[in-house]
């Protein structure tokens, strides 16, 4: 059984044309010789043939019409490439990078590396992080510069953007002009 | 598919310069396909006009979203199997618990309508589109695109989301099944294919 599976599946390749090409001559020879093969070969092609003259359905007559009368009340959307500006993907995702290295880095700072263990290895972790003394965070000089500099970008995409909006309004404008 | 008249990319720049008429040649062009492959997920011929008017509405809103990177009915085909998966979701949530009990009972009464072999005569492409119809949506969505829509191993696996190799895997799958069905159900008719085939070859020779 299974070696029938086996010689059904070099076929299908074999008839796909993806076999390689010394497969290709093994399985000519094999067909000119083996009636096994011979026999399978021609069950399978027959098959191939049927699906090859496969009838396909119709809709109804009245589809095209159906469609067109639909489409009469849309226009073609823009490209979403043209609206969906790539720097800010990109923005987002550094502010979220940012945000998660930043956390990151103060949570390792704030680890006290000499203390006794227990033998748990996230007690250190957890002791600390319950004592966050959350003043020293925001007052700290490092988190002030990274706010800061998520707030610069902040600001620059924002401008970005509403200047994309204006040229985009001046573009229409323009065109309007020119067609009137 | 594409053997006469304008190539697809021509049809496709009309339509972005405004002329909206231009899209009734590729309607003209990829319904029946389109059709098909959805009457491979849902039997039900209204369920497939209704999804099929939705592709083509949402292939022509979106027609500038297409980059020419792959053929267009790839992206066709990929946007009718979204469709397809997203009104199967749909109305699975609304019959969720009919279905159980009807699926057993749909396939027994359909296997057994098959088993009666010799009452009438079927055609060969009848034999072909009801084993066809027994088999999984995914089977027979490979099936028909492999043999209908065209499309590579490649192209399939962009429409399926899935590796060329496992779609190889699966349209070998998917034609095992399809000729243990068509040899269970329809004995008769599929020993006077082989018989055919193996006359017309001595004949040859």
């Amino acid at each position: 059984m299974e070696q029938i599976q086996e010689i059904e599946k070099r076929l299908w390749e074999y008839i796909d044309g993806i076999c390689t090409m010394a497969e290709k001559a093994l399985i000519s020879r094999l067909l000119s010789e083996d009636p096994v093969w011979q026999n399978k070969y021609s069950e399978l092609t027959s098959m191939h043939e049927l699906l090859q003259k496969e009838d396909l359905d119709m809709p109804s007559l009245r589809f095209t019409k159906k469609v067109m009368e639909e489409i009469i009340q849309y226009q073609v959307a823009p490209a979403t490439r043209n609206y969906i500006n790539k720097n800010v993907i990109r923005g987002i995702t550094f502010f979220f990078l940012a945000l998660i290295l930043g956390l990151f880095v103060y949570f390792i700072g704030q680890m006290n590396w000499t203390s006794q263990s227990s033998g748990n290895l996230f007690e250190g972790i957890h002791s600390e992080a319950v004592k966050i003394n959350w003043n020293i965070i925001l007052n700290n000089y490092y988190v002030i510069i990274f706010i800061g500099i998520n707030v610069i970008l902040g600001l620059i995409l924002t401008d970005k953007f509403i200047q994309g909006k204006k040229n985009m309004n001046l573009k229409n404008y323009w065109s309007k002009g020119d067609s009137a | 598919m594409n053997t006469t008249g304008q190539p697809d990319t021509e049809i496709i720049k009309r339509i972005l310069q405004g002329e909206q008429n231009a899209f009734s040649l590729l309607l003209e062009r990829y319904q029946n396909y389109v059709f098909t492959l959805i009457l491979r997920f849902t039997e039900n011929r209204e369920d497939a006009e209704e999804i099929a008017q939705d592709v083509f509405v949402k292939a022509y809103r979106s027609m500038a979203d297409f980059r020419g990177d792959s053929k267009f009915s790839t992206w066709l085909y990929t946007i009718t199997r979204t469709t397809c998966i997203s009104f199967l979701r749909k109305k699975k949530l609304d019959t969720i618990s009919l279905d159980n009990e009807n699926n057993s009972l749909q396939l027994e009464n359909r296997e057994s309508s098959f088993s009666a072999d010799g009452i009438e005569q079927k055609s060969r492409h009848q034999i072909l589109n009801r084993a066809i119809s027994m088999l999984s949506p995914d089977d027979s969505q490979v099936l028909t695109l492999f043999y209908k829509g065209d499309q590579t191993l490649e192209e399939i696996g962009q429409i399926m989301r899935q590796a060329p190799n496992t779609i190889k895997v699966k349209l070998h799958r998917a034609r095992q099944r399809l000729k243990e069905k068509m040899e269970k159900y329809f004995a008769h008719e599929v020993r006077e294919i082989y018989t055919d085939k193996r006359e017309s070859k001595e004949f040859i020779q």
